[in-house]
């Protein structure tokens, strides 16, 4: 860790209130990090997550933990894409994100972009512990460069436990210093927006959803678990956050 | 050990089934994505670093023994599209029998009771390895190469392109196979005490969505 880096921690708990309702005795954050609850569109309680500098710049290490108590339902958005920047201090920049969700609960995390600007080198960990009734959806999106500017360095590593169990673990790495390849065929072939989308429902266990392509570059796979995963990729922002809607209103 | 008995197991002649898959490269033959030598390295080179990275280091943990359920748990969260999974467990499936027939064991026969739709094939091939007497870095290099060998075979046959062609791919990409191996057996150790968690998870976006794309056609050249 650089001591040049900046540290910041935002947390939110979400706690059911016994009527119906959703409250939030913990929402602290500190630094670049702020968080602000909104007005909520249904019963549980909303949101956003707002960077108050630019950043990650390198050295810095971000960490936002958000729980979801028991019965208790949380959206998470957040007021504008992330920008990883290079910085002066020297270094790799980390994100962490780490998600409970108890039962009965319900989280909808759905950040804006993370936009890799060139020259940056970002690592992002998010870890969501889902408990077996408990449900989840969770949307990332990686774009690589602003608009006509190269990558910078990117690794995202997304691991879903559900009830304890291993569901998914995966890693994408891409930009200047990535393995070999991660721009080739197999890997992003030349596309500079890639997402994923993760749904965790209680009922997926006995009726997994039913997998395949669902438009050019995106496709939807039923997991070893009680969960999906959307993955798709896209010339742009724009047009992979369609993918992503389209496929979030297709699992109904 | 035997060191021959490397060349036996990662022979493509091993009647392991190997040969009826592309590990991906049909989808990319298609869609445009493999159109000569060069297209076909960049993709066996992201196909190394990813899917192969994964199969080295799963295969390294079964040879020293890490318990072969936990590993098949951890590949199966590591391979999202269904497609691949049943890939997987139908060519694990394939070559235990081979493996069997082989190098009997009974820790190969357990594995055929505990799994008897199959396991994912690198948990497979590193208790194969260990039966045959290999070790882990024996183990992670046969996996390693199956992930860019399978995709060079196929492209020949599919493209029509020259084999020796395909082959200099290979060559090329051995000093990267070298440290992909490396990377996958220290990971392997780390299981030890660390847990599964400690294996690499690197994805490819577009093998996964091409592996779900290539399942979903009426006529196919290779299983997957």
């Amino acid at each position: 860790m650089n001591a040049a880096g900046v540290r910041s921690v935002a947390r939110i708990v979400a706690r059911d209130d016994g009527r119906g309702g959703t409250t939030l005795p913990v929402l602290a954050s500190d630094g670049p990090l702020a968080l602000r609850r909104t007005r909520a569109t249904g019963a549980g309680a909303r949101v956003m997550l707002i960077g108050a500098m630019s950043g990650p710049l390198g050295g810095d290490h971000f960490t936002v933990h958000a729980r979801v108590e028991e019965g208790a339902t949380l959206s998470v958005g957040s007021a504008a894409a992330t920008i990883a920047l290079p910085g002066q201090a020297k270094g790799e920049a980390r994100y962490d994100v780490r998600l409970d969700v108890a039962d009965d609960a319900e989280l909808h995390w759905l950040p804006e972009q993370l936009i890799s600007a060139q020259g940056s080198d970002l690592c992002v960990t998010t870890r969501a512990e889902v408990a077996a009734t408990a449900r989840l959806v969770l949307r990332e999106e990686q774009v690589l460069g602003r608009t006509g500017e190269r990558p910078g360095r990117l690794t995202s590593r997304l691991t879903l436990r559900v009830a304890g169990r291993l569901v998914l673990d995966q890693e994408l790495a891409c930009g200047p210093g990535a393995p070999g390849g991660w721009d080739g065929p197999a890997g992003l072939a030349g596309h500079r927006a890639v997402g994923q989308l993760v749904v965790v429902r209680p009922e997926f266990g006995a009726e997994p959803v039913q997998g395949g392509v669902l438009a050019e570059g995106a496709a939807l796979m039923p997991l070893a678990g009680p969960a999906a995963l959307v993955t798709a990729v896209a010339p742009d922002a724009l047009r992979l956050r369609r993918l992503l809607d389209e496929a979030l209103a297709q699992l109904g | 050990m035997s060191r021959a008995a490397l060349l036996v197991l990662a022979d493509g002649r091993f009647p392991a089934g190997g040969h009826a898959h592309s590990g991906g490269a049909e989808e990319a033959v298609k869609a445009g994505r493999i159109s000569g030598a060069a297209s076909l390295a960049e993709f066996c080179r992201g196909r190394l670093h990813t899917a192969g990275l994964v199969s080295a280091s799963l295969a390294a943990a079964a040879a020293l023994g890490i318990d072969p359920v936990t590993l098949d748990g951890a590949a199966d969260a590591r391979t999202p599209s269904p497609a691949l999974r049943v890939a997987a467990r139908k060519l694990g499936r394939q070559l235990l029998r081979a493996a069997r027939a082989t190098w009997p064991s009974a820790e190969l026969d357990a594995l055929g009771r505990q799994f008897p739709k199959g396991a994912h094939q690198p948990v497979v091939l590193g208790l194969a390895a260990r039966a045959a007497g290999l070790g882990p870095v024996d183990a992670a290099y046969c996996a390693a190469y199956e992930s860019v060998s399978g995709p060079a075979t196929a492209t020949v046959r599919l493209l029509s392109l020259d084999p020796f062609d395909a082959t200099r791919v290979l060559a090329r990409l051995a000093p990267e196979l070298d440290r992909v191996v490396d990377r996958g057996v220290e990971a392997a150790r780390r299981v030890v005490d660390d847990g599964v968690d400690a294996l690499p998870a690197p994805s490819a976006p577009l093998l996964e969505i091409g592996a779900e794309v290539h399942a979903g056609w009426p006529v196919r050249l290779f299983a997957s």
